[in-house]
């Protein structure tokens, strides 16, 4: 701009009249205030995440006490006793103290931390776990075409809808649970938490476990009363009172 | 001797880029914010590897605190005109022979979570403003008599969630408790909802991630 200034001025030597320039500049101070204004107030208003939801389903009740439960294969059930202070007591099978054939179980205690319960649940759950991953990856390299998991009607509904990215997520959500509804080999894993003891986070962290070792079957379930004696026994809390509605079921 | 002039500069700053860039920081605050709702309870939620996110409407929020008291809370639905909050606050009403007004109702609409027994609902409502009702509950909290009831004696909780139902059959249960929150209430909340046919459920947590290697498994 100076230089276009300095070219006018060595031309006009006879002394045209240029109309004095008014400076462009606005004083922005106020509008620079409101907006430090408006900026602080959005900025400490604004719930930047959502909160993020678990989702559990629990079995419906049994209106009927006559209507029994499938049938557990032994070597695969896998029982979760969680107590204070974090504890958590596993054992395999199922025991029952009035059948006399029953071999009584070995109880294990470990924590929720990585080399815990989490070692434990991979190592039986190695075969599922291997093949969900493996999924995962093949999804990520494009592998497996989502036209091969869904059929072409299905597919073009969704396509409708949702994004490139959604329709991935989708698809490998279902092939994940129809991987877990073939496992015929990993652990069916029953909660178990010593309601008098268990803090609520303990029962998400082992829920939460479950999602991290992709189990695919698991129930949260009420102790029964053998359960709660042997718990009594190893952490020296009081033992259950025999009138507990559990005995009676 | 000549007075030496120091060449006087504009005291004026060009402020063009400080303004271009407020605008785009206040265009990107007014764009994605979503207020933070007000907490009834101080709730500290523990972690888990969700990603899943909370829905935003036609859910009903059942928080638990550290001292393992009750709250509520429901939404309005996908819009203000279903007016859910109103039809469940009148068949509580009219369940616990307490008669709401029409301009009491209303108000109770635009309110958000609670936890004390449907008797102290009036007052809560009529107070003058936020503060009052925090001090509302702050009394209650006091005498010992905050949280809804759940006992088998009182159990506002559960025709809280059945009226709840019935207003809306789509709601959803969101339950959002404290990391210290005993589990034996859970369990009787759990109960409670089974009970109601609710069998599927959202836990509130925060995300925490947590990477498994395939070299960790042998």
């Amino acid at each position: 701009m100076a230089q276009i200034e300095d070219h006018g001025n060595d031309h006009g030597k006879g002394g045209k009249k240029r109309p004095k320039k008014h400076s462009t500049h606005i004083d922005m101070t106020p509008m620079v205030d409101l907006m430090c204004l408006l900026i602080t107030f959005f900025m400490l208003t604004t719930a930047f995440s959502k909160p993020k939801v678990m989702e559990i389903v629990l079995p419906e009740k049994k209106k009927d006490d006559k209507i029994e439960g499938p049938k557990v294969p032994k070597h695969r059930t896998f029982n979760i006793l969680i107590t204070q202070n974090s504890t958590i007591y596993w054992y395999i099978g199922n025991y029952n103290p009035t059948d006399k054939t029953d071999t009584i179980p070995n109880f294990y205690k470990t924590d929720f931390s990585k080399d815990g319960i989490r070692k434990v649940l991979l190592a039986r759950n190695k075969e599922l776990f291997k093949s969900i991953e493996e999924l995962k990856e093949n999804v990520k390299k494009g592998v497996v075409k989502p036209e091969e998991i869904l059929t072409k009607d299905s597919l073009a509904v969704l396509q409708k809808t949702k994004t490139q990215n959604e329709i991935v997520n989708f698809i490998t959500m279902k092939a994940i649970k129809e991987l877990k509804s073939k496992d015929e080999i990993g652990p069916i894993v029953l909660i178990k938490a010593d309601k008098e003891h268990t803090k609520y986070k303990d029962f998400v962290r082992i829920i939460d476990e479950m999602a991290i070792a992709s189990i695919a079957r698991y129930a949260v379930v009420d102790p029964s009363f053998y359960e709660m004696q042997k718990l009594a026994e190893l952490t020296g809390n009081a033992p259950p009172v025999a009138e507990n509605k559990e005995t009676k079921k | 001797m000549p007075k030496i002039k120091l060449p006087t500069s504009s005291p004026h700053i060009d402020m063009t880029p400080m303004v271009d860039l407020f605008s785009l920081l206040l265009t990107f605050f007014m764009l994605t914010t979503s207020f933070k709702p007000t907490e009834v309870a101080v709730i500290d939620t523990p972690a888990s590897i969700s990603e899943k996110q909370a829905p935003d409407n036609n859910i009903m929020t059942i928080s638990i605190s550290k001292v393992n008291k009750l709250y509520f809370n429901i939404d309005n639905g996908i819009d203000t005109s279903r007016h859910y909050r109103i039809e469940t606050l009148k068949k509580m009403g009219e369940y616990y022979k307490i008669v709401f007004t029409p301009k009491e109702l209303a108000k109770f609409e635009k309110l958000s979570g609670f936890g004390f027994p449907i008797q102290a609902m009036k007052a809560w409502i009529n107070a003058a403003d936020q503060k009052a009702r925090d001090e509302i509950q702050a009394t209650l909290e006091k005498d010992k008599k905050d949280g809804i009831p759940i006992d088998s004696t009182d159990n506002q909780f559960s025709n809280w969630i059945l009226f709840a139902r019935t207003a809306n059959p789509d709601l959803q249960v969101a339950i959002k408790a404290d990391l210290e929150t005993e589990y034996e209430i859970v369990k009787k909340v759990l109960d409670i909802l089974q009970e109601k046919q609710v069998n599927k459920f959202n836990l509130v947590t925060n995300m925490e991630k947590v990477e498994v290697k395939m070299e960790d498994i042998k």
